[in-house]
């Protein structure tokens, strides 16, 4: 994959002519995908259902978060339900046992995924490849039985009936609509941060390491420092996802922090394109339609999931998007 | 009968001879992760749902066509091992030329086929699988009771742990497997069949994981969740360990077994997460694990 791979369409697909803008060509086109998006985002709590909106929009900034890491640090972390769901408890026990207002709540949760994610990445770093992906699954599993036992997430009960509260004191988030605009900001926020992170120099020296880390370390970078603040923005981003959640369903419970959870935010970005800006989104999107589908039928879930983990890696290993840039006329830039 | 720091010396040999049973167990998978692991340079995810499928075929054997535990104790590694051929010949073979990260990936995919399927068909909950005749009661060790099954089980896995070893540190096949780990082109110039070796391999790690699951399926029961849970604390061990040398996954995971069985003794709370805190500590002082060599 090379530094062209920076095109975008938005999720829900607004014509051809913003799709085939690269980002490198003209900001207009950046400009244009993210109006687009915004649009369809603006409208569609009017056509589907708000409260599925805003479970895709949680996970798309969870596989988003994921992606910064696999699609551009190329490391696989197979741990990130550990911030996604230990966020969720943090959210849901500050909003609802200490009466703090969602945004504090949100932001404990952030902060206490990242410093998670600092002491993961501290840890985890110290090996590669699929070691690294060992030590992330063998950590999140210690977060998980730590969730088990604690008191204060309940065990197999998790925290249950947390109060939506009002944002910033003025905005009550009770009213659905209110808090579907508040999810889709902070899914906007978050995707301008990983955005703005890609397409730094930061996330320059990112790619070098991905694509070959001895060099760039010959070439004076101090790889493991890059390769942890990616790691710790990651688990921050993570955390955030996941205390939306808990404040959007009033409910943190263990399933968020299982390791199938840390295996389905492999599978979204997956599916959508590793490396790909909005490959996570769309693959968030399908799984999530995919299980709410699912769920009425009596298919098994994991053995469909299972099934389309196994196509994807035998058949496009690139993801959709991925492989719609590839199929894609490259533009001078 | 004493005591130990206050525990009485039934309960203290009592968690003791468990942890070493859950070690035995420990160093069986981590062998068979391990072994594939140097030869095909794949993690090989689904080595927890195949432990399963072996105990469910001992149990299926049983149920539906009277085969009792020594005949499963055969025939299930068998089976699974026909799987992992299968496996191997359809769709791990495709993915050795890319990043080893997808061979993760597709073996986690199965290991979720696996288990969703067994858990559709037979539900959550264990089925209880008989100790087979021969070894039912026990004996009187003077400090403690040992179940015949129990021992049997440690005795077992020993066994074909060190055999495992034997074959392939000291015998002429054993020489061509390490060979082909370190220079599969040049040992495939030999005249050696290298891919035949490479399916043989992944079948008999996996078989090493149906053989543990018919061992492990009357003293926990056979149930489709058994093996998701203990296969990330093999990993952890494999970690500890280092995939570096097949006597380093047999000792680590024997260790970290008893290590476990005492935790239990003295801070029950903490047994669950004891491997992973060793785990932490390791990677901080020695990051290639304790048998490991950087790779």
């Amino acid at each position: 994959m090379t530094a062209h791979t920076s095109a975008k369409t938005p999720a829900g697909g607004s014509g051809r002519s913003s799709a085939a803008l690269t980002v490198r060509g003209s900001a207009t086109g950046t400009a244009l995908a993210a109006a687009g998006f915004l649009l369809v985002a603006g409208l569609a709590p009017y056509v589907l259902y708000p409260v599925f909106l805003m479970k895709v929009l949680c996970f798309a900034l969870f596989a988003c978060a994921f992606n910064l890491l696999i699609g551009y640090a190329g490391l696989l972390s197979f741990g990130h339900a550990a911030f996604f769901g230990g966020a969720a408890y943090i959210a849901a026990h500050t909003v609802k046992e200490w009466g703090w207002s969602p945004e504090l709540g949100l932001l404990a949760a952030t902060v206490v995924a990242a410093g998670l994610g600092l002491v993961f990445g501290l840890l985890a770093i110290r090996r590669q490849g699929i070691y690294f992906a060992m030590i992330t699954l063998a950590l999140s599993q210690m977060v998980f039985f730590l969730a088990l036992q604690l008191p204060f997430t309940h065990g197999e009960d998790g925290i249950q009936a947390v109060p939506r509260g009002l944002l910033f004191g003025l905005f009550d988030l009770s009213q659905p609509l209110t808090m579907y605009y508040t999810v889709l900001a902070i899914f906007v926020g978050g995707f301008a941060i990983i955005w703005r992170t890609v397409h730094s120099p930061f996330g320059q020296v990112l790619k070098a390491i991905r694509e070959n880390e001895p060099r760039a370390v010959s070439l004076g970078y101090r790889t493991e420092r890059y390769k942890l603040l990616a790691f710790v923005l990651s688990a921050s981003l993570a955390g955030l996802a996941g205390g939306t959640k808990a404040i959007v369903f009033q409910l943190a419970s263990l399933t968020d922090v299982t390791w199938q959870m840390s295996g389905e935010v492999v599978l979204m970005t997956l599916l959508g394109g590793m490396g790909t800006l909005f490959g996570p989104v769309v693959g968030a999107a399908l799984v999530v339609t995919l299980e709410s589908y699912l769920a009425a039928t009596s298919l098994p879930v994991p053995v469909v999931i299972g099934c389309i983990f196994v196509v994807c890696v035998l058949l496009f290993r690139r993801g959709i998007i991925g492989e719609l840039l590839a199929r894609m006329p490259k533009r001078g830039g | 009968m004493f005591s130990l720091l206050g525990v009485p010396s039934q309960v203290l040999f009592g968690q003791l001879l468990l942890g070493l049973i859950n070690g035995s167990f420990y160093a069986l998978l981590s062998l068979g992760l391990a072994v594939i692991f140097g030869m095909l340079n794949v993690v090989n995810m689904a080595h927890g749902a195949l432990y399963m499928v072996g105990a469910f075929v001992a149990w299926l054997l049983l149920t539906y066509a009277g085969v009792g535990y020594w005949g499963a104790l055969v025939l299930a590694p068998i089976a699974v091992g026909l799987v992992g051929l299968v496996l191997e010949r359809t769709m791990l073979r495709r993915l050795y030329k890319v990043d080893h990260l997808y061979g993760l990936l597709l073996t986690f995919g199965l290991a979720l086929i696996f288990e969703g399927a067994f858990r559709h068909q037979y539900g959550v909950s264990g089925q209880p699988y008989p100790i087979p005749d021969l070894l039912k009661g026990g004996q009187n060790l003077g400090f403690m009771f040992l179940p015949n099954y129990r021992g049997w089980v440690i005795v077992a896995s020993l066994v074909v742990c060190f055999g495992t070893w034997f074959a392939i540190e000291r015998t002429k096949l054993g020489a061509y497997l390490r060979a082909a780990t370190e220079n599969p082109t040049l040992v495939q110039a030999f005249g050696i069949n290298v891919p035949v070796m490479v399916s043989l391999t992944y079948g008999f790690g996996v078989a090493l994981a149906g053989l543990a699951g018919v061992l492990a399926a009357p003293i926990y029961q056979v149930s489709p969740l058994m093996g998701s849970n203990l296969i990330i604390i093999v990993f952890a061990v494999v970690v500890i360990g280092g995939m570096g040398s097949i006597m380093g996954a047999i000792v680590t995971g024997l260790g970290l077994g008893l290590l476990e069985g005492l935790t239990k003794v003295f801070y029950p709370e903490a047994s669950n997460i004891v491997v992973f805190v060793i785990m932490a500590i390791v990677l901080l002082i020695k990051p290639a694990g304790l048998f490991g060599r950087e790779r």
